[in-house]
């Protein structure tokens, strides 16, 4: 028998202190797909948030703490979207002045995966046995579909299970609004894009939106409950877990 | 916009465009459209995402030699009979055009659609001269009649429904006039055939000017191009420095994509080609032809930053996919350039200072980037833009403070820990059946409309020691 893969969990900042029973899902359903899974204790966040607003010198430092602790990882799966896409597309880059750190930063983007990814592509695994039924539609996260230009795999691997009946969301590529600090920045304008997606969220019909990305179900989990809506904001693990309440 | 409609900031000048009614339903049917339309012309072009990269890549190549491009270009428009004029500034554009207007007794001039000219303020300037400007585009006709600025790089009346336009052509022309785009269209027709007909002269923009040939290229859908250039006795083409490119071949690979990205269309009802004024024989166009090179701050930006903003085609596919844009408009931007690349072209033509609040008026998704014809990286150019407000200190201190705690806060694994369970704590007397609903601060920004989930009982780390 091959040896078991091995995998470094990358839980992210939202994902540790808001919803961490989606790190838990994500730990059960990888074991039970025959991966070891580990979790290096010392992170933090991926420092996507000082990125995006400007503070590179600052982001670049949080990037050599994360690429060094998890440099002997032999893979690295991440709940998020926009955070597997930090560590792919723009570590390298932010730590380019350091020629050791640099190497080591692509060598982490090569093997960091958002967590459908890591399933289909790594795993090689399409269909997974799970205890979900009903109707359910996909929202596109923007750093997932156009950063790192998956949309394929976490609607195959919704579509895998049994009870599952996937809907497609009106719009699904289109923004939620959330968009890190432009969410408080400007939060009308942010609160006027949410609208809308959840408008075309609630004509699908489905029981549950689900994303992978920890900013998205934030901003559409926030507003469906804000406006008292059935419709519950899940991660893909919770899913493909069989961990979703309710 | 006007420097005291500026003096509103940002947030506030969005927010207001969100509650207007009009707006909102225009915009969505208007921008939804353009979307739609651009999808299928490039599903049904193959060859269109090659024709990109090329496009991209010559205006790569032509911005490494821009002098050399544009003196070939001068070179062939004087060949031709043309007169070329340099301009530095908004200003030297301006007053140029002006002296044209003073040494030849111009009372008159025709507009073509041109957002080069919109950019130098150039109709206040010939008002303020005795010079009466007549703009041609139906749209830009439009916003003349309303007293307003555009607020789309190519659809200026966006933001004006049907209705709105048919109770201003009401009262500005006089008449009572259905909202029936083809009856409001025949008015404006009957009303611009007299201008064409009186202007002393025509003043375009370019979308193209061919080096090897001195062609000034002219991409239009109402026909009013081909009038403005050909009818009045002086034509000037005014046209930002970026907009040169090297030969009839390059051309071919922009026309290809052009109205594509713009309008869905495989080209535009008219593409014009002027090169100088009439000469003996030929039948109609100017008795005098000038262009203008406008640099405006464009070619500081050539190893700046912002270079990548110089490949814009002003196709203004970005704005009509842009979550922001389609949300409040162009005018709530405050300048020429509306849109996530007008973010860019503002910093460039008026400094990082004036876009503090726009360069964060954008949710960095990407769309954008996806539909631009010369695939500009506006997202990432925007990100660096920020960069710069943080290291030339014009982001406001307050923020620059609560990044620099959260980077340090971010590099120690105790701290964090720390942080989550003080918030955990600080949060108890918000938390109302297991959400955050209404919270102090900068977090009322958030929770104003949206709930918030709390702090876990126990965050992931602290479950992982029962998980291992």
């Amino acid at each position: 028998m091959a040896a078991a893969v091995r995998a470094s969990l990358m839980i992210t900042c939202l994902g540790d202190v808001f919803f961490p029973e989606v790190g838990v899902a994500m730990v059960r359903l990888l074991r039970r797909l025959g991966v070891e899974v580990d979790f290096p204790e010392g992170q933090t966040c991926c420092g996507l948030p000082l990125f995006n607003s400007g503070y590179h010198h600052d982001a670049a430092r949080v990037a050599a703490r994360t690429v060094k602790l998890f440099e002997r990882a032999e893979h690295v799966v991440v709940p998020s979207g926009s955070c597997a896409w930090m560590v792919k597309i723009e570590y390298p880059g932010l730590l380019k002045h350091d020629p050791a750190l640099h190497a080591v930063a692509e060598s982490l983007a090569r093997r960091t995966r958002e967590l459908s990814q890591f399933i289909v592509e790594v795993l090689g695994i399409a269909k997974i046995e799970s205890s979900f039924e009903g109707k359910v539609t996909y929202h596109d996260s923007c750093h997932l579909l156009r950063g790192l230009g998956e949309s394929a795999s976490p609607r195959t691997l919704l579509r895998g299970v049994a009870g599952v009946e996937l809907v497609e969301l009106p719009g699904a590529d289109e923004c939620c609004g959330f968009g890190g600090s432009f969410s408080v920045r400007l939060p009308e304008v942010s609160t006027s894009i949410l609208d809308k997606k959840l408008a075309n969220v609630e004509s699908t019909g489905a029981r549950c939106l689900v994303a992978c990305d920890a900013g998205c179900l934030m901003q559409m989990g926030g507003g469906l409950t804000r406006r008292g809506s059935t419709v519950k904001a899940v991660h893909l693990a919770q899913v493909l877990a069989g961990e979703v309440e309710g | 916009m006007s420097d005291a409609a500026l003096r509103t900031p940002f947030p506030q000048r969005a927010g207001a465009a969100l509650k207007d009614a009009f707006l909102q339903e225009a915009l969505t049917i208007a921008t939804t459209k353009f979307i739609d339309l651009r999808k299928e012309a490039f599903a049904g072009f193959p060859q269109g995402e090659a024709l990109r990269d090329r496009a991209r890549a010559i205006k790569e190549a032509t911005l490494q030699h821009l002098h050399v491009h544009l003196e070939r270009l001068a070179d062939n428009v004087e060949r031709l009979g043309g007169h070329v004029h340099w301009a530095t500034t908004a200003e030297e554009a301006r007053e140029m055009v002006l002296r044209i207007c003073r040494d030849r007794g111009v009372r008159m001039a025709v507009k073509s659609k041109s957002m080069a000219t919109e950019e130098i303020d150039l109709n206040e300037a010939l008002e303020h001269a005795g010079v009466v400007p007549v703009e041609t585009d139906l749209g830009e006709y439009i916003i003349q009649l309303a007293r307003e600025k555009p607020s789309h790089i190519i659809a200026p009346a966006i933001h004006k429904t049907k209705g709105q336009v048919a109770e201003l052509f009401s009262r500005e022309l006089g008449g009572e006039f259905p909202a029936d785009p083809e009856v409001l269209t025949a008015v404006a027709r009957r009303a611009l055939r007299e201008k064409f007909l009186q202007a002393d002269m025509g003043i375009t923009g370019a979308n193209f000017a061919v080096a090897d040939t001195g062609t000034v290229v002219l991409v239009t859908n109402e026909g009013n191009g081909r009038m403005v250039t050909s009818l009045p006795r002086i034509h000037v083409a005014l046209m930002g420095v970026e907009k040169v490119i090297p030969s009839m071949s390059d051309l071919v690979v922009f026309l290809a994509i052009l109205a594509r990205s713009a309008t869905g269309q495989k080209l535009s009802s008219y593409t014009t080609l002027v090169r100088g004024p009439r000469r003996a024989g030929e039948l109609e166009g100017p008795e005098e032809f000038h262009l203008i090179l406008l640099d405006n701050g464009r070619s500081r930006q050539i190893a700046s930053t912002l270079r990548e903003a110089l490949y814009c085609l002003r196709c203004g596919a970005c704005l009509n996919v842009c979550p922001v844009y389609r949300q409040i408009g162009g005018h709530a931007y405050g300048y020429t350039y509306p849109g996530p690349i007008g973010i860019l072209l503002t910093a460039m033509l008026k400094g990082n200072e004036s876009v503090r609040d726009l360069a964060h008026a954008s949710s960095l998704c990407g769309a954008c980037k996806d539909v631009c014809p010369v695939r500009i990286d506006i997202p990432r150019m925007l990100v660096e833009l920020r960069e710069h407000l943080d290291r030339e200190k014009i982001a406001p201190w307050t923020e620059r403070v609560a990044f620099k705690t959260l980077g340090r806060l971010l590099r120690s694994p105790a701290a964090f820990r720390l942080s989550a369970a003080a918030a955990r704590w600080l949060q108890k007397p918000f938390v109302r059946e297991g959400r955050l609903r209404a919270l102090p601060l900068v977090f009322g920004k958030w929770t104003r409309t949206r709930d918030l989930p709390p702090v876990a009982a126990r965050t992931f780390r602290e479950r992982w020691e029962e998980l291992r």
